[in-house]
């Protein structure tokens, strides 16, 4: 059964400031290979850390994350092996200041999976292609525009060729016009079929392309279902409320 | 016996100066005894060389400890509650051996560790330069230590995720992403470091190590007049510093072009 599960998140919790405050509380949740899920909620729901938890980033103070079916949650598991499988993508981009493009997307292929620099470049400069900024990959990342930034961002991570994404509110801290050019790139990415799982303000992008969408508040998850289940038919008066605010 | 400066003045002398202004005459015989006579201008180029490599081997000490020592802290200071495992004690203890090294350091004269050094750690070392060259590193290298942590802590926390994200491990993010930024970023402190450094190598003349300064002050001694023998010193010191600071300069303008 667990063999089409990408990620399976069991009963995560977090908790900040010596328990005091509770990021999450109890979560359950399994991501499919192929499934685009996105996660929705009011700030400080506890969605980001979610999302941060599944590739260890923040490590739960309770419960387990398998990958692939491996528990990546136990001390034992070579994280750093598990993570070159999984791409992130940050709400403030993160990219390397001091490096071209080309090198920014380049460097983990070249030291971590030992491919050969001409490979790696070949595959960054079509995938650069893909997104449109063919032209800019000997720019340094201050040159570009958030939106080219967060273009950028989500190539690097495609680099390693991950077997699923996790987007951490990737059009928050763009300016409006520049929200358009991001989404597109993860639509065209959802099409392929990469498996995804998004945090997102979005509610257009969740509409769309999610084939399932999680509602979280209070660190926990509130509802879950299809786009259409838990925009037009909402079971929850936390969602209702929710949705009526940002709809 | 040989002659002293001012017998063998009027013999070495050209005429011109001699039979000219009496300032002109003194000037020239005050250069003569500071610099000719006796080949003394020997002992300033043996002085430079000293400094020289002294401040050199120190940077490099210096460095070399301060990375060693800014990785240290940082490791710890933002990693010892989520660690686990055999390296937490280790790193632990490497942690509190290098905030006492850091207090001693900072907190005495490099002129006491200098002569600490010599007269009883290396008491049987009769090699100046590379004892003097240890003990200025060393205190040296605790200064780099705090310039390089600073660096490192200024650096955004998104770059550590966006390494470890990918598969990097601490280090390899810390030596590819974090290090390179964080050395830029501090550069330009790190070279007043190295100026300071340069400048403090003037104290080696207490354990009799023939640096810049202690030429000035034998050769001054010996034709009991200071004046041009430490200006020489002085001179010499400044024109050091402003090759430095130029070259620190242009070094800085090609690492920053890097990025626009």
């Amino acid at each position: 059964m667990s063999a089409e599960y990408i990620i399976q998140a069991k009963e995560l919790r977090k908790s900040f400031g010596g328990g005091e405050i509770k990021a999450l509380d109890g979560v359950t949740a399994d991501i499919r290979k192929g499934e685009v899920v996105v996660v929705i909620g009011p700030s400080g729901s506890g969605k980001s850390t979610f999302l941060r938890c599944l590739n260890l980033l923040e490590v739960p103070t309770g419960g387990q994350v398998l990958f692939e079916g491996v528990d990546i949650t136990d001390k034992k598991a070579d994280i750093n092996l598990h993570r070159r499988k999984m791409g992130m993508v940050f709400q403030h981009f993160n990219l390397f200041p001091h490096m071209t493009i080309l090198k920014n997307m380049t460097l983990a292929p070249v030291k971590l999976l030992q491919k050969p620099q001409a490979d790696a470049e070949a595959q960054a400069k079509a995938l650069l292609e893909r997104v449109g900024l063919a032209d800019r990959a000997n720019a340094y990342p201050s040159q570009l525009s958030g939106g080219q930034k967060q273009r950028i961002a989500i190539v690097r991570a495609l680099c390693m060729d991950p077997e699923v994404m996790l987007f951490d509110e990737p059009t928050s801290a763009l300016d409006p016009e520049m929200v358009g050019e991001v989404l597109e790139v993860m639509k065209e990415l959802a099409k392929e079929g990469m498996t995804m799982v998004v945090v997102t303000h979005e509610m257009g992008f969740a509409r769309e392309v999610a084939d399932r969408v999680i509602f979280m508040a209070d660190g926990k998850i509130v509802e879950e279902g299809r786009p259409e289940e838990i925009f037009s038919a909402p079971q929850q008066p936390r969602t209702r409320e929710f949705l009526a605010k940002v709809l | 016996m040989r002659p002293s400066a001012s017998q063998s003045w009027p013999l070495v002398a050209p005429d011109w100066i001699q039979n000219g202004p009496e300032w002109l005459n003194d000037f020239g015989y005050d250069v003569y005894k500071s610099f000719i006579f006796d080949d003394r201008y020997q002992m300033y180029l043996k002085g430079l060389g000293n400094t020289l490599l002294l401040t050199f081997l120190a940077l490099l000490i210096g460095v070399a400890l301060g990375i060693v020592i800014s990785l240290i802290r940082v490791s710890w200071d933002k990693n010892h509650t989520e660690m686990h495992g055999p390296i937490k004690p280790v790193l632990g203890f490497l942690n509190a051996l290098a905030r006492v090294y850091l207090t001693v350091i900072r907190g005495t004269p490099a002129v006491v560790q200098l002569m600490i050094m010599y007269f009883i750690v290396f008491a049987s070392s009769r090699n100046k330069v590379m004892v003097a060259a240890l003990s200025f590193g060393i205190n040296s290298g605790a200064y780099v230590a705090e310039i390089i942590r600073g660096g490192i802590m200024s650096i955004d926390e998104g770059q550590m995720e966006a390494g470890r994200s990918l598969g990097f491990g601490y280090v390899s993010t810390m030596r590819y992403i974090i290090l390179p930024q964080a050395f830029k970023a501090v550069l330009p402190t790190l070279a007043n470091e190295f100026i300071v450094l340069l400048k403090e190598t003037a104290v080696a003349g207490y354990v009799g190590l023939t640096d810049v300064t202690y030429a000035g002050n034998i050769i001054g001694g010996n034709c009991y007049d200071y004046l041009f023998p430490l200006l020489m010193s002085a001179l010499i010191y400044l024109v050091l510093v402003m090759f430095f600071t130029f070259l620190v300069g242009k070094l800085e303008r090609r690492l920053r072009s890097s990025e626009r």
